[in-house]
């Protein structure tokens, strides 16, 4: 988990760097996070022969995260939705939920191998940065 | 900051007050580790403090559900209290705010067990 407490540090840096507002700067940073763990944990299976890949690029405008895996990939339709009524007690399953709250752009790459997931969040001029 | 919790009781109930971050590594193993320690007491009436949790993670709101459904097999009862607003938020994104019990203040959330 140190690798994901890392990449928490770094998104931290980079928000308060950029002028983001900190309420915003607080969910991007947890969907950031979100993604790293669903990386270490969910992909590399806590592999530690095993790397996940970051690149985090902040502008004015726009925010833009990479995570990578190396591991096996998963099925992206065969995630439950965690708001339906069978599934709200589930003890899992809320991870890519929360990331897709609080980006604009969710997607995913199948990598050979791993997975890679790209956030993309656009400011609006009033909201996003202070500055 | 990692997760502390303080047990203490009123009136009945079992009041787990914790402090700092339930997170993946970081607080999700003692706050289950707490409660499965109480529900195999016999403890009936669980609440548990929020007031000083700042962040919750998607592992985090996984342990509450699962004290919610682990006291519920056992014929007890997990009630929150004092919700931050960052955790409030996400309890509601989540609609977890309509599956607990939540309560502002102390008072009310000990007289709810009776």
């Amino acid at each position: 988990m140190e690798s994901v407490s890392r990449v928490e540090e770094e998104a931290e840096k980079l928000m308060e760097a950029a002028g983001i507002d900190p309420d915003e700067a607080f969910k991007l940073v947890m969907g950031v996070r979100e993604a790293a763990v669903n990386a270490v944990l969910h992909g590399n299976s806590y592999d530690p022969a095993k790397f996940i890949t970051v690149t985090m690029e902040c502008s004015a405008e726009q925010l833009m995260v990479t995570v990578a895996d190396e591991g096996t990939g998963f099925d992206l339709e065969k995630l439950p939705d965690p708001l339906a009524e069978e599934n709200i007690l589930r003890g899992t399953g809320r991870g890519i939920f929360l990331i897709r709250s609080f980006f604009d752009e969710v997607n995913f790459r199948q990598l050979h191998p791993g997975t890679e997931v790209r956030l993309v969040k656009t400011f609006a001029a009033s909201t996003g940065v202070s500055s | 900051m990692a997760l502390s919790i303080a047990t203490r009781e009123l009136d009945g109930v079992t009041i787990l007050d914790l402090s700092g971050r339930i997170t993946l590594g970081e607080g999700s193993v003692q706050l289950r580790d707490a409660i499965r320690e109480l529900i195999s007491k016999g403890v009936k009436n669980i609440l548990i403090g929020l007031g000083e949790v700042n962040y919750i993670d998607s592992s985090g709101l996984g342990e509450l559900v699962s004290a919610y459904t682990t006291a519920k097999n056992q014929q007890a009862n997990v009630k929150l209290l004092n919700l931050t607003k960052k955790v409030k938020d996400v309890l509601q994104l989540t609609k977890l705010y309509t599956v607990f019990d939540i309560y502002e203040d102390e008072a009310s959330a000990i007289a709810s067990f009776k």
